[in-house]
């Protein structure tokens, strides 16, 4: 297979097409306008799919549900505010069992925000941003390989566990452009999923709904949602371990966040910092054991966003006290470079006598 | 003696929910007369809606999938691109495709989306105990418009049929009741005009049909229909609204 | 023409759109509760109906069958 230079928003395109996702429901929004007109490009007039510019993001993951439901695999993506609209939809995708994917190029917020890459919906992503009790499987990329990787892993895992799966990317990877090999190509045109609603030919008609007058059998479908989201932390966890075997403090960092850590830690590392990295890749499952394994080597974690501190919740609770975690962040889109988080890694590395 | 009138077969063997007199349990019926003289009861999926309908999928025997409130027409939208063999109604109350759903409504009629859309119109929220709908009519009182609609604070009742046969990717529009025998035979044909609509694939479809709410009006199901002919067909007249189908008929 | 009608009481729900439809006023309320707690709907064959089967038309419960010659 060859490399090919991609941006990152027409990489998830390309890798959705091969894939073989065969619906694309979208609306534009900054910063991952690209992504919408590639699939215009490339899937409108391909033999079987659909591209449709919906009237609103509302109407987009509607329709992600109804393809879904008609057994087929489809996507939608938007940023911020159009992420925010998506989540009654998403709700209903996850309490109906139904796969999708949903992009979330994200920018800065909250409101109408700013069109620059932000890493503040990590909340809304990884606690189930609409009603109920639900999780998504929640992906972080961290370079345009990886937003090629994790496209066609989205629609894996979605199928297979069939729970919805949000790609959490931001506007600089979508724009960025980097050298990329595509997985695979699917087939023309995929099987249709077993439990699809394809009308009663053959078998007792089906209904697919969660509204129920019986409170039981509501709390037996969350009980049910919650057991697979165990199996998903035993066997679908992802991340990344980056010069943490002999490090004395380890930033956590995800997506592209983790991008500029890696070149702040490889400075500090000329310095003689002994400096990693800990990079969520599934955000959802989070990593927990994992991170807290590397609490039995160092006591001192660096927890770096591009918000005010989301994920540092969650490595937080992975640790369960057995280490001490400074935060670093900027909001609102502005991008921090990898000299500002060196000169806080090296301020903390003193402070606490790591030298 | 020979039976003449039974039970559809797409319509299950199950009590109905609803309130005596209500529309919907004539309106399910006549749907599935509909389906099954066209049969396509293996080719149908349906949207119910959020409201008194929302466990339509108890009476009709086709697959279905239950939709967030007022997104019907996108989730059809979604149905119909994704297997276009199927044959995809949505079934939607006033509030549902008038006022959360208008957008959706129009879109996916502006789209031409080869769906059919059964639109309830009974001027009232049903399920949420009688509140003020886009289609119900000045003076009337409800329980959020409690001095009965006012012009100057709630606006007008809101015509979606004649709206959308505005739109070009339409294709069949009529208002019907179901307020009596003869009306109720005039439901039934348009239902399934509607449906072969969606057969022949020419557009979006819809029949919006004027449905007695006893409960919420707090009439007896007789005074109910009777108010159904006198008062709300005089402002949400029974006809064509638009065919461009070239057929005089269903049958 | 002749013709019948068989009203199954048990689905009745006393809503009397049948009684007010019936060309020949050939059905009334029972005074008996149903189940259900409902009057259900009687049909008084006189030999006179003629099967327009409108009753079954307006009954929302599908509770009437009707037969024609």
């Amino acid at each position: 297979m060859n490399k090919m230079l991609f941006t990152g928003n027409a990489a998830i395109g390309e890798a959705a097409v091969r894939a073989g996702c065969q619906c694309y429901f979208g609306y534009p929004i900054t910063p991952q306008n690209e992504l919408t007109e590639y699939m215009a490009n490339n899937l409108s007039r391909r033999p079987g799919c659909t591209f449709i510019q919906a009237e609103s993001e509302i109407a987009a993951i509607n329709m992600v549900y109804g393809a879904s439901v008609a057994g087929v695999r489809a996507m939608t993506s938007s940023s911020g505010p159009g992420i925010s609209l998506k989540q009654e939809g998403i709700s209903f995708l996850a309490a109906c069992q139904l796969p999708a994917v949903i992009v979330n190029m994200s920018r800065g917020g909250p409101g109408l925000g700013s069109i620059a890459a932000a890493q503040s919906d990590y909340h809304q992503a990884t606690h189930g941003g609409g009603h109920g009790d639900y999780r998504t499987i929640v992906l972080g990329p961290s370079s345009v390989q990886e937003l090629a990787d994790l496209t066609y892993r989205a629609f894996e895992m979605s199928d297979k566990y069939l729970i919805p799966v949000m790609i959490l990317g931001d506007g600089m990877l979508g724009q960025m452009m980097e050298p990329v090999e595509f997985k695979y190509e699917a087939p023309e045109v995929l099987p249709v999923r077993a439990d699809a609603l394809r009308g009663a030919k053959g078998r007792p008609s089906r209904f697919v709904r969660t509204f129920t007058s019986n409170p039981s059998e509501l709390e037996e479908l969350n009980w049910s949602l919650f057991r697979r989201y165990q199996l998903l932390q035993k066997e679908e966890v992802s991340f990344e371990n980056y010069l943490t075997q002999d490090a004395r403090l380890i930033v956590t960092a995800f997506g592209i966040g983790a991008r500029i850590a890696k070149g702040a830690i490889k400075q500090a590392r000329g310095y003689g910092m002994k400096v990693g990295l800990f990079r969520p890749i599934t955000l959802f499952p989070f990593p927990r054991e994992q991170l807290k394994e590397l609490a039995k080597t160092t006591s001192y974690f660096l927890d770096f966003e591009m918000n005010m501190g989301q994920m540092i919740d969650d490595v937080k609770l992975s640790l369960e006290g057995a280490g001490e975690v400074s935060f670093y962040g900027r909001p609102g889109g502005v991008i921090p470079t990898s000299t500002e988080l060196l000169r806080v890694i090296s301020r903390i590395y003193s402070q606490k006598g790591l030298g | 003696m020979k039976k003449i009138f039974s039970r559809p077969k797409s319509l299950k063997k199950a009590v109905f929910h609803y309130c005596p007199g209500c529309g919907h349990s004539i309106i399910h019926r006549i749907a599935c007369e509909a389906i099954d003289e066209l049969g396509i009861q293996e080719k149908a999926i349906g949207v119910p809606p959020p409201g008194c309908s929302v466990f339509a999928y108890y009476y009709f025997d086709v697959d279905m999938v239950e939709s967030a409130h007022g997104r019907g027409a996108a989730v059809a939208t979604g149905i119909k691109r994704a297997y276009p063999g199927a044959i995809v109604f949505t079934y939607q109350g006033d509030g549902d495709l008038s006022a959360i759903g208008t957008t959706e409504t129009l879109h996916a009629a502006n789209r031409g989306e080869n769906i059919t859309a059964i639109f309830i119109n009974n001027a009232v929220y049903g399920m949420t105990g009688g509140q003020m709908a886009p289609t119900t009519m000045l003076g009337m009182k409800t329980t959020t418009s409690p001095y009965g609609r006012d012009d100057r604070f709630e606006g007008y009742p809101i015509k979606m049929s004649e709206i959308l046969g505005q739109v070009r990717g339409t294709c069949y529009i009529e208002r019907v009741a179901v307020n009596s025998p003869s009306n109720i035979r005039k439901a039934r044909k348009a239902i399934k005009k509607a449906f072969q609509c969606q057969i022949d694939g020419l557009g979006y479809s819809l029949v919006e049909i004027l449905s007695p709410c006893p409960t919420n009006w707090k009439k007896s199901p007789v005074e109910a229909w009777k108010w159904v002919g006198e008062v709300m067909a005089k402002e949400f007249p029974l006809g064509i609204i638009k065919d461009t189908t070239g057929k005089s008929d269903a049958d | 023409m002749k013709g019948r009608i068989v009203i199954d009481q048990m689905l009745c729900k006393g809503c009397e759109l049948c009684i007010a439809f019936c060309p020949k006023q050939l059905i009334t309320l029972s005074d008996e509760l149903n189940a259900a707690g409902y009057l259900p709907s009687s049909f008084n064959d006189r030999g006179d109906c003629n099967g327009c089967a409108s009753c079954a038309v307006v009954c929302p419960e599908v509770a009437i069958e009707v037969y024609r010659e």
